[in-house]
């Protein structure tokens, strides 16, 4: 996949997972499979309103449907989720190392302020 | 003393929030993050790039821009205008890449909090746009793809603590 369209993708996924609910359903899709009505029962959702979270998750790449014409069953697709966590960790570890040198320069700034002090304390 | 309690979270659709404690006054570390001489030893890229130059000027209105450069010659160039300076506490600023006009303007909010002599700090940045944001770091995003699917888990079993459709 080019550039821009990992980056597009990775868009809808980060649209899809700002929503409560539908990481709750990636949450119990995680254990396993399930129909839409199965999903709606922990919700105070109605059936329609869950399959409208459903479609906006399988536009994300996140669930697949199945082809089970009665059932449909929603499949939890982790690939598209484990892009959006890696794009958080390379972000993460940027940030910690940047902040692993900061601790090094507050440790010797606060170092010299104590040498500073002694100093004064010296002279008095 | 935990230095590693670094958080970062993608907010929303357009936002990052970045957290982490120092063991520091919050003085310094506001210091740290505002005089170029400091900033130049700290804020460096991703592997390979190093600073070119650090300009500040802190005063509301005032701007700053670092650019830095890797190996090969490129640049990447960040500048930005202070809107609210209150030190050591909090800061404001706009945030453009430049020659990067599609990502267009974010707005950078930096506070610190101080508790008995250690500084938490939380970064905000919020994107124009979620294409804006989830572009800044689409490139070094190949790296991290081998990301293991425990992590995976563990966001959605805390997800499902928090929904409380979990076990």
């Amino acid at each position: 996949m080019n550039e821009m369209l990992r980056a597009e993708h990775l868009d809808q996924t980060f649209a899809a997972l700002a929503d409560p609910t539908r990481r709750a359903i990636l949450a119990r899709l995680a254990k396993g499979e399930a129909s839409v009505g199965e999903l709606t029962a922990p919700f105070a959702m109605s059936q329609p309103a869950i399959s409208k979270h459903l479609k906006v998750l399988e536009a994300a790449g996140l669930v697949s449907r199945g082809r089970d014409r009665q059932r449909r069953p929603c499949r939890l697709e982790p690939e598209a989720l484990t892009r959006a966590t890696a794009w958080i960790e390379e972000c993460r570890n940027l940030w910690e190392r940047r902040f692993a040198r900061l601790d090094g320069i507050l440790d010797e700034l606060q170092q010299q302020a104590e040498v500073a002090e002694e100093g004064r304390n010296g002279q008095e | 003393m935990d230095r590693n309690d670094l958080k970062v979270r993608a907010e929303g659709d357009r936002t990052i929030v970045i957290t982490r404690s120092f063991d520091a006054p919050r003085a310094l570390v506001f210091g740290a993050w505002t005089k170029p001489e400091l900033l130049k030893r700290w804020l460096l890229g991703p592997d390979g790039w190093t600073f070119a130059s650090c300009e500040v000027d802190l005063r509301v209105g005032g701007r700053y821009r670092y650019v830095w450069v890797n190996a090969d010659g490129s640049r990447l160039t960040l500048g930005g205008e202070f809107r609210e300076i209150a030190a050591p506490s909090r800061l404001v600023a706009t945030e453009v890449f430049e020659g990067e006009p599609q990502f267009g303007e974010g707005l950078s909010v930096l506070e610190l909090n101080e508790t008995g002599g250690r500084t938490v700090v939380t970064q905000t940045v919020t994107y124009p746009s979620h294409d804006a944001r989830d572009n800044m770091l689409a490139s070094g995003m190949e790296a991290g793809m081998a990301s293991s699917f425990t992590q995976l888990d563990d966001l959605l079993a805390s997800e499902a603590v928090a929904q409380g459709v979990g076990p």
